[in-house]
């Protein structure tokens, strides 16, 4: 008996888990969904900011495509690297990533957010549109999302661009001036994350 | 406007600046001496232009409106013109009509009822014209107090002032069908419309700050983004960077 309610414990809290992050798999819903909820998360009073923080980083983990983020914005490098340095630099570049867009959304989660369409560009890729509504302290701001739908039923945001411009691109060119700068030597890139991980 | 003139700088401008298009540079003019432009320009950002769009942005909604619509009208007569030598015919009768409407049911530009009538106001400068020829940035680097540029849109900066009648009747202190101005005219709406841009941004740039490893990195891939966006009218999101992670 002990046993059937651990494993029933234990099926319960994997269930939930994995079905808390799940969202529909249709590219325009999937972004209202998780927008949705990362929003509510947010301006949730009843709960800490480190438990806020903790759950937007499980929405990030379980549906944007970290590993491809980050070899994107690491650029050419990438192919340089041994086995022990691309492992070091894709545990620091979640860690940056999920700090930083904790941060971001934070500063415009009290905004209005509304999803407008969606455009399949080819079987791997969907471009949802999105706008901030317009507020006192803000213009209106548009945004797309690229989302990697190779796997229909689990579709991944690789991309934000905002007002046209490419987060991913800049984050790309960030890294790589880091790097051209210190004569492409990663453990500069690597303390500059440390220290904004840290910080 | 001398349309000489600006047909001599446009060929000029492509015969030394002749690149791809696509290929929007990310060469460094003088990198170091940017880097110590862009500092100063932070510190000045923080000292003057951040307090006083924070000021700006707790005025009434209608008279921030206000402004930003009279200095982007104002702009307007800067579009037209680079619309026309980029062959945008369509877009710049629409640009034409949203100044004339504007400018008169719309109260010197400071109300926007062509907005309402569908009429597109895109923002077009000789810098962009360039562009659209096939001028590439040439190199890039950082203006004090301007902020960060190219060789080309620096070319085109200065010609906009050529092409601009607003800059004419002001800044050349020319008059212009019986409209005269001075320079304190250009520069307060110069100034008025880099304000305005600060007061809508302040939320923007602090995040971009907060989160960025290389700040002036980030500020150059977003400016040449934009350039690149602006020229092109379009925004084409590259699948083919993608595929090479594709599971």
């Amino acid at each position: 008996m002990k046993r059937f309610l651990s494993a029933l414990v234990i099926f319960l809290i994997t269930t939930i888990s994995t079905n808390s992050f799940a969202y529909n798999t249709d590219p325009k819903l999937f972004v209202e969904e998780l927008v949705d909820d990362a929003i509510k998360t947010l301006s949730n009073k009843s709960i800490s900011k480190a438990d806020k923080n903790k759950k937007i980083e499980e929405i990030a983990l379980a549906n944007v495509d970290i590993d491809a983020l980050g070899m994107y914005t690491l650029g050419d490098v990438r192919k340089t690297l041994d086995e022990n340095n691309l492992k070091k630099y894709k545990t620091l570049f979640e860690k940056y990533f999920l700090k930083s867009l904790t941060s971001r959304l934070t500063d415009y989660s009290s905004q209005k957010f509304e999803v407008l369409s969606a455009d399949q560009k080819s079987d791997n890729y969907n471009i949802v549109s999105s706008r901030i509504v317009e507020s006192a302290s803000q213009p209106e701001i548009k945004i797309d999302w690229r989302i990697y739908t190779k796997d229909p039923s689990k579709p991944l945001i690789r991309d934000l661009i905002v007002e046209g411009l490419s987060l991913a691109k800049t984050q790309k060119e960030e890294f790589a001036s880091i790097l051209n700068s210190n004569n492409n030597d990663i453990n500069i890139l690597f303390s500059k994350l440390e220290e904004f991980i840290n910080n | 406007m001398n349309f000489k003139n600006l047909g001599i700088l446009i060929t000029a401008g492509t015969l030394l600046f002749n690149t791809n298009l696509s290929a929007e540079t990310e060469k460094e003019c003088f990198e170091k001496l940017s880097r110590g432009i862009f500092e100063f320009n932070q510190v000045v950002d923080k000292a003057v232009l951040k307090p006083i769009a924070k000021g700006y942005s707790k005025l009434p909604e209608p008279i921030k409106n206000g402004t930003g619509n009279f200095t982007s009208n104002l702009a307007t007569l800067l579009t037209v013109p680079n619309h026309l030598l980029q062959g945008q015919w369509r877009s710049a009768g629409e640009s034409t009509a949203s100044f004339l409407i504007n400018s008169t049911i719309g109260i010197l530009g400071f109300a926007n009822p062509a907005e309402k009538l569908g009429l597109k106001n895109q923002q077009e400068d000789v810098g962009q014209t360039l562009g659209a020829y096939g001028v590439g940035g040439g190199c890039y680097f950082v203006l004090p107090i301007l902020g960060p540029t190219t060789i080309r849109d620096t070319v085109g900066m200065v010609a906009d002032t050529l092409v601009d009648p607003f800059a004419q009747i002001t800044l050349r202190e020319k008059e212009i069908l019986s409209i005269s101005g001075s320079k304190i005219d250009y520069f307060s709406v110069m100034g008025a419309s880099a304000v305005d841009f600060r007061a809508d941004n302040i939320k923007n740039l602090e995040s971009l700050e907060k989160n960025s490893l290389d700040m002036y990195a980030a500020i150059k891939s977003l400016y040449l983004q934009n350039r690149a966006k602006k020229i092109s009218n379009t925004f084409t999101s590259d699948d083919d960077e993608w595929n090479e992670f594709n599971k």
